[in-house]
């Protein structure tokens, strides 16, 4: 019981300060389940995002659910998920019924000024830091490179990348697998 | 109880078709909060977006929730909306991650994750990239003063997280102060 009102807390505390989208998320979730406390190894985070652009929905709601379920299977999702969850549905619940003028609230307004560059940066860095644990090398570097540049200039849907690097990958191992077929058989020959 | 249906219909099928993620969904909402079923007017619908702006949680969340109550005046309406905008997620996540935790050994699914790996990582660069406009860091040409502010709070968080690896939860509130104090 324990380990579910933690995974609750921890969630709860990441689902309020995800500002500006899912992928605002992914620097806390580094922090907190990954570097603190280890529940998840580098190279899983990245598949667990992998997984999570790939699936429809909230990103922030599909990345919970997945270390949820990972961790303690459904039970953990249901908590994981809720625990992210609850902030913004408890937020917005007051604005809609006390404050539908919540936005001419100056203070608010300059704390935002504040924090939106700050989210972008805690967004960029974790490219950087992900480019070990991506195993990217110098090699399959133009992978990112023309995925970012798809998205970001000619405004391919995230989900067009994904898919296309999915089948990418399949053909690549497929080659891969026939060619070192090949090349032990040949060394099988040249034995002979 | 038939609001209540249409409002978990329509949730559920934006959580279905919402690809992409948070800014992704949002002319999906659109199209059916203002346009199908005027829950919301354009002037209201773009003050949710601004909303959602100014306070945590993924925009598709929020909205879900915020037109749950005004279309029903109840927080049932909320709740039933946030919670349909999930389920599609909810099912969907769980049968993949299954999958995926049950055959990851599986040569295929390394061949297709070896691909996915490093395009993840392009993906985070171009919501980066994305984010990088004139909303969240002002215009030069309109408020010098603004966009300077913006450009160092930007390099001292990068550097903070980057270098010194600081939890972000401090830097966000790091950032909240100094945008009380200098705006």
């Amino acid at each position: 019981m324990k380990i579910y009102w933690e995974f609750f807390t921890i969630f709860f505390k990441i689902g309020m300060f995800t500002i500006g989208g899912g992928y605002a998320m992914i620097p806390l979730i580094e922090n907190e389940i990954v570097n603190k406390r280890q529940w998840i190894s580098k190279e899983d985070f990245i598949d667990l995002l992998a997984i999570s652009q790939s699936a429809p929905g909230v990103l922030a709601v599909n990345i919970s659910i997945f270390i949820g379920f990972k961790l303690k299977k459904l039970p953990g999702a249901i908590v994981t998920t809720l625990g992210s969850v609850l902030p913004s549905f408890l937020i917005i619940l007051a604005i809609a019924i006390f404050f539908q003028n919540f936005k001419e609230y100056t203070i608010v307004e300059k704390a935002f000024k504040g924090i939106r560059p700050g989210v972008v940066a805690l967004i960029a860095a974790p490219t950087f830091n992900m480019t070990k644990s991506a195993n990217i090398n110098r090699y399959n570097c133009w992978i990112p490179i023309v995925s970012a540049l798809l998205i970001w200039l000619l405004g391919f849907s995230p989900v067009w990348v994904i898919l296309i690097a999915a089948f990418g990958g399949f053909i690549w191992g497929k080659y891969k697998n026939s060619k070192s077929k090949n090349d032990s058989n040949n060394n099988s020959q040249t034995q002979e | 109880m038939l609001l209540y249906l249409q409002l978990f219909y329509t949730f559920f099928k934006i959580g279905l078709f919402g690809f992409g993620g948070g800014y992704a969904m949002l002319s999906l909402i659109q199209g059916e909060v203002v346009v199908q079923h005027s829950w919301l007017t354009p002037q209201e619908f773009t003050d949710i977006v601004a909303i959602s702006q100014m306070t945590p949680g993924p925009i598709g969340i929020n909205v879900a929730t915020y037109v749950g109550y005004t279309a029903t005046q109840s927080v049932w309406g909320s709740i039933t909306a946030t919670f349909a905008v999930i389920l599609p997620s909810f099912i969907l996540m769980l049968t993949i991650s299954r999958f995926f935790l049950k055959h990851r050994n599986h040569p295929i699914v390394e061949a297709i994750f070896s691909g996915l790996r490093p395009a993840v990582v392009g993906l985070i660069a171009s919501a980066a990239l994305l984010l990088m406009n004139t909303e969240n860091f002002n215009s030069p040409n309109v408020d010098l003063y603004n966009f300077i502010i913006s450009i160092i709070l930007f390099i001292a968080v990068f550097i903070g997280t980057y270098k010194f690896k600081t939890n972000p939860i401090l830097l966000i509130l790091a950032c909240a102060i100094i945008g009380i104090i200098v705006y």
